[in-house]
């Protein structure tokens, strides 16, 4: 199997009539990456894909695949091949046709085609399944096909479009691993389109977050989700409390917020924005539910914020406690459960706890949308 | 009671499935099987005057049918051959006819289908809105176009391409045009059908893959259509077989169509008998001619109806 190819990105814009659908877009992909872009419906993740693939032609800026500019060459011509959000299978052809459509299209013999057809189906593991329509097999099995289908062209780059979208959670995580494994294996790039975070998280190489045509940021995993670059970022990647305010002090790589309502609390800058963050600047400061613990009541200092409890309930891996925040926002804190005995606090008021490490702060801007 | 029979009446009731069912039984047996019957009946007997039907002379006989292919009894030559060349040349004309709207509507069909925006349904108003104007000025409106001083011809010979006046009409060029015309919608619009809800993704898979376009629709698009392309040139096929005004209209005085001949056996000869066993002639040639073409192209019955 052909290795994988790098991928750039360079000041991509894509416009439809006046509306901009991707702008001044810049990504390195590593060759024999999992690569993916992870924002919510309607960002453009599809009209990029679509661009790599060369559907669509960018209104500026350049793809490269493998150093090579791909400006003015077809979809049939780049060494991508897309698995589409609905896998697009042909109905009328057999499972395995639908595997070697592409050696077909280059002249392969019906023996080296099914020959072919069946190791890769030994491959996805559905040996013996050649024969069958597309329609006589299930939804994962399906998705496996398709895999299939577009490994079987030997692209240096794979394109995955929420391939995962269709199915059913328990076969969603299942797939997740196996197409990591099927990555790791082949070893070509993949580039993975999802709005689903833990997905993202998971399979990741590197992570790029989409907001509304706008790439926020691009880190492995842990840095996006430990150390956002945007308000965005910190909100759409995971549970996230925002604490809105203003710098009231910068000390290096630390920064003390006066919040709206929960007092002056001290918080780490995120490494993004070192050296941005200045005095009187609107702030916002996440804290993540699982960094919250309970303090002893009335506690004080930058690190303790105390508010009202609304409710509370039992998730069995957590208690989660909200309270009263900022902007009709509640605090939701997740107290891991090993066994303990849990009081019900409701209406009381409460003093919580996090270190200055666990906490991060950046410039006050757009939240994802619940 | 059957089950399809059972279902349909729980669905709609009693009382208006009974209505419908009866609506559709008088429509198939009252309207056509019986007058079909008919004419079959007609066309096994001898053509006599009022006074003598239902008696002794008034018995079955092959007679019609011998006559269309020797003649009449005692005639200078072995086959009709007048009468013969007319029926092949006619099935051989539909055929044409036919695979030229396939030719012609495929594209547009596939444009129609797989575009989105609203200038398709400006251009399906196009196609649609000529067929309001009844079929005999429609035939009529293509003479002035190809007669010896029409518009086409005035344009070819005043742009000097030609030094004379071309006869399209008998040449049968303005034949073939106008029935090809006469149909076109009826090719369309069921192969439109089907290409519509074809996923455009599956051509874009395609070409993903490396296709070139001409084997995107060798494998991917035509098979998907062939339910609409059979319905499609099944219809063509025996609309233009069975025309009457088009090649009364168009047709260049020495080539009748098949259908002038049945209609002058009826009308001019007064012989029914006759003109009815050249019709269950055409009729049940074209059946076979098409049952025959859907076998070799795997095409079942019931996809005829999508
Ligand atoms: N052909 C087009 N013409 C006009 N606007 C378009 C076109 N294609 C996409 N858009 C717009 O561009 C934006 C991004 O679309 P895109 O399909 O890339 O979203 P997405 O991130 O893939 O969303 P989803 O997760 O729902 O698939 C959307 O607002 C969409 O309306
Ligand atoms: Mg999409």
């Amino acid at each position: 199997m052909s290795a994988g190819v790098g991928v750039d990105l360079e000041n991509l814009w894509i416009r439809f009539g006046d509306f901009v659908a991707v702008r001044d877009a810049n990504v390195h992909i590593k060759g024999g990456d999992f690569f993916s872009f992870l924002g919510p419906s309607g960002c453009g993740k599809t009209t990029i894909l679509r661009a790599v693939s060369g559907f669509l032609d960018p209104s500026e800026g350049n793809v490269l695949i493998g150093g090579n500019n791909m400006k003015g060459i077809g979809p049939n011509k780049r060494p991508t091949a897309l698995i589409f959000q609905n896998l697009a299978l042909f109905p009328l052809m057999k499972v395995w046709e639908n595997i070697t459509f592409s050696m077909e299209i280059k002249g392969a013999s019906a023996a080296e085609r099914r020959k072919r057809a069946d190791e890769l189906l030994d491959m996805i593991a559905l040996p013996g399944q050649g024969d069958k329509l597309p329609s006589e097999l299930s939804g994962g099995q399906r998705q496996r096909v398709a895999i299939a289908r577009a490994l079987c062209a030997e692209p240096h780059v794979l394109l995955l479009d929420e391939p995962l979208s269709a199915l059913d959670l328990k076969l969603r995580q299942h797939m997740r691993t196996e197409l990591r494994e099927i990555q790791q294996r082949v070893g070509i790039t993949f580039i993975y389109i999802t709005h689903d975070q833990g997905e993202a998280l998971t399979m990741s190489d590197d992570i790029a977050v989409m907001r509304a045509g706008v790439i926020d940021q691009i880190g492995d995993g842990k840095t996006i989700y430990n150390d956002p670059a945007t308000a965005f970022a910190a909100s759409f990647v995971g549970e996230n409390n925002v604490f809105r305010g203003k710098v009231l002090e910068v000390n290096g790589d630390e920064a003390l917020i006066r919040t709206n309502r929960s007092g002056d609390l001290r918080s780490r800058i995120s490494t993004a924005n070192l050296g941005k963050m200045n005095v009187g600047d609107d702030a916002m400061m996440f804290i993540r539910p699982e960094a919250l613990s309970l303090a002893a009541k009335g506690a004080t200092g930058d690190n303790f914020v105390t508010a009202q409890v609304t409710h509370e309930e039992f998730e069995g891996n957590s208690f989660n406690i909200f309270m009263e925040g900022d902007g009709g926002k509640e605090i939701k804190v997740a107290i891991p459960n090993h066994g303990q005995s849990f009081d019900d606090h409701t209406g009381q008021a409460m003093t919580l706890e996090y270190e200055v490490a666990n906490a991060v702060v950046v410039p006050a801007g757009e939240l994802a949308a619940e | 009671m059957p089950r399809f029979l059972r279902e349909f009446f729980n669905r709609n009731g009693t009382m208006m499935g009974s209505v419908m069912l009866g609506l559709v039984l008088f429509w198939t047996i009252g309207l056509i099987i019986l007058p079909q019957l008919s004419m079959l009946d007609f066309s096994f007997r001898p053509n006599l005057p009022p006074p003598e039907i239902g008696g002794p002379k008034d018995v079955y006989t092959l007679e019609n049918y011998k006559y269309l292919i020797y003649g009449p009894e005692g005639g200078s030559q072995d086959y009709n051959a007048v009468d013969l060349r007319v029926f092949f040349r006619t099935l051989v004309a539909a055929v044409c006819v036919t695979l030229f709207n396939l030719i012609l509507c495929y594209p547009i069909a596939y444009y129609l289908g797989q575009t989105k925006g609203n200038h398709i349904r400006i251009f399906a108003l196009m196609l649609i809105i000529p067929y309001w104007i009844n079929e005999i000025l429609r035939a009529f409106a293509l003479r002035i176009i190809f007669g010896e001083s029409g518009v086409l011809n005035t344009m070819l010979v005043g742009l000097g391409i030609f030094d004379t006046p071309f006869d399209f009409i008998r040449n049968d060029i303005a034949l073939y045009a106008g029935l090809g015309y006469a149909y076109i919608l009826l090719m369309i619009f069921p192969i439109y059908n089907v290409i519509e809800s074809l996923d455009h993704n599956q051509i874009e898979a395609a070409r993903d893959l490396g296709a070139p376009w001409w084997r995107i629709h060798k494998r991917v698009v035509i098979p998907y259509a062939k339910p609409g392309i059979s319905s499609g040139c099944t219809m063509v096929f025996m609309l233009s077989a069975g025309a009457l005004a088009a090649p009364q209209i168009l047709g260049g005085p020495s080539s009748l169509w098949f259908t002038q001949l049945i209609y002058q056996q009826f009308n001019d000869n007064s012989d029914w008998p006759q003109g009815a066993a050249y019709a269950i002639v055409l009729l049940v040639t074209c059946i076979l001619l098409v049952l025959a073409v859907m076998r070799l192209f795997k095409v079942n019955m019931g996809d005829i109806g999508k």
